[in-house]
């Protein structure tokens, strides 16, 4: 590039400016802002009344032994491990499912993605009667079928995994996202494939899943953020299926129910900050949070060609 | 439901298989129909039961039956009447229009800039904006709340509203990218013209630019209309300023028995999504192809 005159590069870079301030000012005070703030706090001890005071690590020393947080971290840590694999295989399952059908692929494509669309908390409320232990229509069915249905929501041991279904349920974009990744993979793999005499399931083993592993990645990583910040679904389903739904969600003694069963880390981080107004340890929480979701985050852009800065 | 989503049709040129082959293939066509309908009951089940709960009699909707035994539409009108829900709705609507408008205001300009200007630190910013696209919302929610609390702003919507002045990280991810795919000679063209940036943006990109500021839109709204924790967060104490979401999650507790109303409202929730939906299948299926990695 020629060297411009000044006037003209200090003109251009005003122009540059104007169109980025608002999402500049954005960063800068929805995000920066608070990070910082958030840092610093979990030195602190303060609620909604009192001004914080520096209390070094105490924050972090009340983690080590705080057994809700235990219990909180254990079932994230199981969503993690269950809801985010489960999710992947089921949506590369209706994917490849999808590119295999000759007819109706497109109305079959719409019902499966339309329960993405329905509002997390109305879903949420859906799966709660459907799941009813005494009178939903699922445990009906089985006891007809000769199956003692499960407890579901009001189960401890099946609250999680009513809550995977829900999730299988709702796994719409997900499924697109595969979809895309798995028609993108060049026919003539298939063909040269098929000529040497791969069946189906090698082929999908040795062609379909090594070219959309980077699709794999993606929602490997963004599933593990999502489910790190799981919160609507465990919450509502907790309140309801506890048949005592506190006004507005408010602060719910019910959060987690059953039996803490559904108490997840931003559950745990939420009634501590907004229910016992522990604003310091709050934020300690708010920064191990933190922490974890970069780890993650940098996982991908490290992978991720679309990520990086460079036009592709 | 897309143009990107429809391929794999053309049929190979292949040696006629015999008949072994012909009855296998047939027996597995048989078979994956078979599961895609399983599927499709499966999916569809509990909607349509919500919907069938909404139409009984407060009653029977207590009971595990799953047809009514007689049909009430005015269960849907009775819910606007006996429930604050109009207000409720009334509430999404501004929180996501208001929203949806202002975030593309200011989304659109940042993601060009991004997008199609060279300027000293944009991977930085680019970085920057994914990395707040990532990071969970809960991070810095209590010194946002302190914020607004500051201002005297909680207990209404002006905290969800007010920030989408100053974009959203997600949006101009989005629209980057469906900028990236504009070639840059229109815009060089458009330069030589004597065309400023603005003019540019204005009059060559945004036209062609349409399908990606549709699908921003749609998800903004989408996510305005289904959030749950921001309302939670900032309105639980001012009933006035109460969305659709929080309504629903405390209907439960206020109107216990009347299941079949608690399911008119949600059915009536859920429905201008889909309605939606099947307006703008489109740009809805590449906004989501979009935010997908890239090789």
């Amino acid at each position: 590039m020629t060297a411009k005159p000044l006037g003209v590069r200090v003109r251009q870079n005003a122009t540059t400016l104007s169109f980025l301030a608002p999402a500049l000012i954005g960063i800068a005070v929805f995000f920066l802002y608070p990070l910082v703030s958030a840092v610093y706090f979990s030195f602190t001890k303060f609620d909604l009344l009192s001004v914080p005071k520096w209390v070094g690590l105490d924050n972090y020393k009340r983690m080590a032994d705080d057994p809700f947080l235990l219990q909180s971290v254990r079932n994230t840590l199981w969503m993690v491990v269950v809801f985010v694999p489960v999710r992947i295989v089921a949506a590369i399952g209706l994917s490849m499912l999808l590119t295999q059908l000759k007819r109706g692929a497109g109305f079959f494509r719409t019902i499966f993605y339309l329960p993405a669309l329905v509002p997390p908390v109305a879903a949420t409320i859906a799966f709660v009667y459907l799941l009813k232990p005494g009178t939903g229509p699922v445990n009906h069915f089985l006891e007809k079928i000769g199956i003692d249905g499960p407890l579901w929501f009001n189960s401890p041991a099946w609250a999680k995994p009513s809550l995977v279904l829900l999730g299988l349920w709702a796994i719409g974009d997900l499924m697109i996202i595969f979809l895309a990744g798995v028609l993108g993979v060049p026919e003539s793999l298939y063909e040269a494939a098929e000529l040497d005499g791969a069946n189906a399931w090698h082929r999908f083993w040795s062609i379909t899943v090594p070219t959309i592993r980077p699709v794999i990645l993606f929602a490997a990583v963004t599933g593990v953020i999502y489910t790190l910040q799981y919160f609507d679904q465990a919450a509502v389903a907790g309140s309801i299926a506890s048949g005592q739904a506190t006004v507005g969600g408010g602060i719910a003694s019910n959060f987690g129910y059953p039996e803490g069963s559904t108490f997840t880390y931003p559950l745990w981080l939420y009634t501590v900050g907004f229910g016992y107004h522990a604003l310091g340890y709050a934020n300690a929480l708010a920064m191990a949070l933190f922490v974890v979701a970069l780890g993650i985050t940098v996982i991908l852009l490290r992978r991720a060609k679309a990520f990086s800065g460079e036009e592709s | 439901m897309t143009a990107v989503l429809d391929r794999r049709a053309k049929p190979l040129a292949r040696p006629a298989p015999d008949r072994r082959v012909r009855r296998q293939n047939r027996l597995a066509w048989i078979a994956r129909h078979s599961i895609a309908i399983a599927l499709t009951v499966m999916f569809v089940t509990p909607v349509a039961y919500l919907v069938l709960l909404s139409l009984m009699t407060s009653d029977q909707a207590l009971t595990s039956d799953y047809w009514p035994n007689s049909w009430h539409p005015e269960n849907y009108w009775r819910v606007f009447e006996v429930t604050p829900l109009p207000h409720y709705l009334l509430n999404t609507v501004f929180y996501a229009v208001s929203s949806t408008t202002l975030v593309l205001l200011s989304s659109v300009p940042a993601a060009y800039a991004l997008a199609k200007l060279k300027f000293r630190g944009r991977n930085a910013l680019f970085l920057t904006v994914i990395c707040v696209m990532m990071l969970p919302p809960q991070v810095v929610t209590v010194p946002l709340y302190l914020m607004w609390a500051r201002y005297g702003l909680t207990g209404s919507l002006a905290p969800l509203i007010i920030p989408a002045l100053f974009g959203d990280a997600f949006c101009i991810f989005l629209l980057r990218q469906f900028l990236l795919t504009i070639p840059s000679e229109y815009l060089d063209a458009a330069r030589v013209d004597g065309c400023g940036e603005w003019r540019t943006l204005l009059r060559v990109v945004l036209p062609m630019a349409r399908p990606g500021i549709a699908a921003a839109g749609l998800f903004q709204f989408f996510y305005c209309w289904n959030d749950y924790y921001g309302p939670l967060l900032y309105t639980s104490e001012n009933e006035g300023a109460w969305t659709l979401t929080l309504g629903l999650a405390s209907f439960h507790s206020v109107h216990h028995v009347d299941w079949n109303l608690v399911t008119a409202a949600t059915v009536l929730a859920m429905a201008p999504l889909i309605i939606i939906f099947f307006f703008a299948q489109r740009a809805f299926v590449q906004g989501i192809t979009l935010t997908g990695f890239k090789g």
